[in-house]
């Protein structure tokens, strides 16, 4: 185990596992949490002096693309992991729609193997495809990518069309305890859309993709979801009217879960065709606000905030999605769709969302809600618990700084908040007890 | 050769131009949107100057001599791609024609390079069509040569918007109080956009008719959005042509019936085409007109796209001089 002995000094703990909210100090050793409390001291410890900062636990990122294998030119497990890390994510769950995609335990073994060698910083935790190649035919052997360590199950970008497909995955997903995550569509309703099927859509020339594509599909995988008992995730909810179906259901009583990202709850469709760097300039047709689901309208952005004040969403998750310069560079119609979340997602959430949803919430959203979509709270994740491994974050709310492609770690640089000035930044990161990132050194002895 | 050269009337008094080319600020033709009322009305003058010109036996100006003009085409086009070539040729200029469509995509080649290859060519303008919309925008965002619109995907088509608004000033003088009706598949016609901004300030009222599924779920919110209060939808044909001075069918693509968005081209005839039983309700001597290529029997009988109402071929014929002006403006009127 760890030897790093790492002393919290007076940090504004905040930790919604266990309702925590005040300044204290965190005793790290052995790689777990030892002891929180006042005034401790250890001789041996090095000390972080995080008067002023807040500390909480890891992030948890449900839904990101890490592109190994097959596309490690927009991102590498080590570089998305290296992004990540800087952006308080200690656990990331990568989806499968790599190349091969990981429909096969040998598959997710590799994405294992290769997080264990090449990104230590964070805990990467494949979702293993719910179809073979992601092609909405035949099941994978679920049981087989649960043993090789599958955390869920998604064909993430191209849902299963097939209800009844659906509701056998499910079925076996249950019968293995792992939730399907599903990113709803209705393909057939949304083909050859490109943005919100509104009044940009509209003045821009381009087919909409409407809410209701979303809805159906939300709708759909409920009605499956009470048929077979299994445990549904609904990835990056972007309507309003999605919001609705879930609150009702989990009424029922349902095993309902769902987050949210970071750009739905903060932009509109109105960023495709104005950029906040480029004021007066001609339409935008900006690829980097191209996006699937696609940004909204002001009320389902309400919408959302209102479903994680109330807990019908139960997670923030980036679905960091990292292109190449080369798959932005080009018409709209032709250009990835996809933002590049891990470097942005705290300051977006903190500087956008400041008095409309309490830090304490976010936090939950990036800590306790997410462990629980997953059910790896008892293992000791989204929580500092005493003895549970020490993944942390200590973050300073006041640190004012410029989104800038160079700046990210992330291989992608494709995202709308470039040039974007932003409130709030991760200052410190630490994982299974050692500080993995630090960006505050001069408050760190030693 | 000066602006008043241009305009040099056909019994050889000089007509001096009554609006300074000062009131142009465009380095790029992309859409209407950004067009000022001076700048539509200065393109005009100068086309009147160009329809005298195309009226002559020997219609080389030396204008543009010594300029080059590039047309790169990534969808099919005859007409357009022709006027362009000519209205560039009969001011002087050189053109060269790149058929996007088979080459530089075939092999993979990004529209930005492609692009990129014209302009270190030392091309002076590029006149682009491209199926999506929003390309010339990425033009005109990575390149320091000036780009022409000649259709971008759904989304615009200005040179044509000028041309139906120079045509119908030509025919009606003022426009004030007219009533322009758009008929058809308004969802997928860069030319209705582009009529959209066209008509604004002009005391136009502009409607749009359209089957259900063939207008945007967005336009009302747009409309709105953009203070575009000339513009509103009707979609019962009858009345959207009472009383109209102007009708404008547009072209009704066979697959849009393929992918459902119509029922049958038999059940678009019986609802929308315009003919003439429905044009008894509109004004009498009511102008039809048609972006082309028209779909005789389909959109509009044929009576009616022939009868003396129509101005169709008049619209081609101003299309080069309005588009002859545009070039004139971009590529030869300042020094850049």
């Amino acid at each position: 185990m760890s030897a790093s002995v790492i002393l919290i000094k007076n940090v504004h703990l905040i930790d919604p596992s266990q309702s925590f909210s005040k300044a204290i100090d965190v005793l790290i050793s052995g790689g777990i949490i030892k002891k929180i409390g006042k005034d401790l001291s250890d001789a041996s410890a090095r000390i972080i002096d995080a008067d002023g900062l807040i500390g909480c636990p890891g992030f948890i990122d449900l839904h990101c693309h890490l592109r190994q294998p097959g596309f490690e030119h927009k991102e590498t497990i080590a570089s998305g992991s290296a992004a990540a890390c800087r952006g308080g994510f200690t656990t990331i769950c990568c989806m499968p729609n790599t190349n091969p995609a990981l429909d096969n335990a040998g598959a997710i073994d590799y994405v294992m193997k290769t997080a264990a060698s090449e990104a230590p910083q964070v805990n990467v935790l494949p979702v293993g495809c719910i179809t073979k190649a992601r092609a909405g035919k035949e099941i994978v052997e679920m049981s087989e990518l649960a043993g090789a360590g599958c955390v869920a199950f998604s064909d993430d970008g191209s849902p299963v069309s097939s209800s009844r497909l659906m509701s056998l995955a499910m079925e076996n997903a249950a019968g293995l305890g792992l939730p399907i995550i599903d990113h709803c569509e209705d393909l057939d309703l949304s083909e050859g859309g490109q943005l919100h099927d509104g009044w940009v859509a509209a003045r821009l020339g381009m087919k909409g993709i409407p809410s209701a594509a979303e809805e159906s599909a939300v709708a759909r995988d409920i009605a499956l979801a009470e048929l077979t008992g299994a445990r549904l995730h609904i990835t990056h909810v972007s309507t309003r009217g999605a919001v609705e179906l879930i609150r009702n259901a989990r009424l029922k009583g349902l095993p309902l879960t769902a987050d949210v990202t970071p750009h739905h709850l903060t932009l509109t469709e109105e960023r495709v065709i104005s950029r906040p760097d480029h004021a007066g300039a001609p339409l935008a047709y900006d690829t980097n606000a191209k996006v699937n689901p696609p940004l909204r309208t002001a009320s389902d952005i309400e919408a959302l905030i209102l479903g994680l004040n109330d807990g019908t969403i139960d997670a923030i998750a980036t679905d960091h999605a990292p292109h190449a310069d080369e798959d932005k560079l080009c018409e709209f119609e032709i250009a990835a769709s996809g933002i590049s979340g891990f470097d942005t997602a705290l300051g977006v959430l903190l500087t956008f969302l400041d008095g409309k949803i309490a830090l304490d919430t976010l936090v939950a959203c990036l800590t306790s809600g997410p462990a629980r979509v997953l059910g790896i709270g008892a293992s000791g994740a989204g929580t500092l618990k005493t003895s549970s491994p020490a993944d942390m974050v200590l973050i300073d709310t006041k640190k004012v700084w410029m989104v800038e492609a160079d700046a990210m770690l992330s291989k992608g640089k494709n995202t709308p908040y470039l040039g974007q000035q932003l409130k709030g930044m991760v200052a410190a990161t630490l994982h299974r007890g050692e500080l993995v990132y630090a960006g505050v050194p001069e408050r760190i002895s030693r | 050769m000066s602006l008043s050269e241009v305009k040099q009337g056909t019994a050889g008094q000089e007509t001096l131009p009554s609006l300074s080319i000062d009131l142009w600020h465009h380095r790029h033709v992309l859409d209407l949107d950004d067009f000022t009322r001076e700048e539509i009305d200065l393109v005009f003058e100068i086309a009147d100057g160009m329809v005298e010109v195309l009226s002559r036996d020997v219609k080389k100006l030396p204008t543009l001599r010594g300029k080059t003009i590039a047309t790169m085409f990534f969808e099919p086009s005859t007409r357009t791609r022709a006027s362009f070539e000519l209205a560039a040729k009969y001011l002087g200029a050189d053109t060269v024609g790149l058929d996007a469509v088979r080459s530089s995509v075939a092999k993979g080649e990004s529209l930005i390079d492609s692009l990129r290859t014209l302009q270190a060519l030392e091309v002076d303008a590029i006149i682009i069509r491209h199926p999506c919309s929003g390309a010339p925008y990425i033009a005109a965002e990575h390149l320091e040569t000036s780009i022409i619109n000649a259709g971008d995907g759904c989304h615009a088509h200005p040179s044509q918007g000028l041309l139906d608004m120079y045509t119908l000033r030509r025919k009606l003088g003022d426009l004030k109080g007219c009533r322009i009706v758009i008929v058809g598949d308004i969802m997928h016609s860069r030319v209705a956009r582009s009529n959209i901004w066209g008509t604004r300030g002009l005391g136009i009222k502009l409607v749009l008719c359209a089957p259900p599924a063939l207008m945007p779920h967005g336009m009302a919110a747009m409309l709105e959005k953009c203070g575009l209060q000339h513009v509103s939808i009707e979609p019962d044909i009858n009345n959207a042509l009472q009383d109209a001075d102007v009708v404008m069918p547009l072209r009704l693509q066979k697959e849009r019936q393929q992918s459902g968005l119509i029922a049958s081209i038999r059940e678009y005839i019986r609802l929308y085409q315009v003919n003439n039983e429905r044009l008894k309700r509109a004004q009498p001597g009511v102008i039809v007109m048609h972006p082309g290529p028209i779909n005789e029997g389909i959109e509009v009988s044929r009576d009616v796209a022939y009868s003396s109402y129509s101005v169709i071929e008049q619209q081609v014929t101003n299309g080069v001089a309005v588009r002859m002006a545009l070039l004139y403006l971009i590529a030869g009127g300042k020094s850049r």
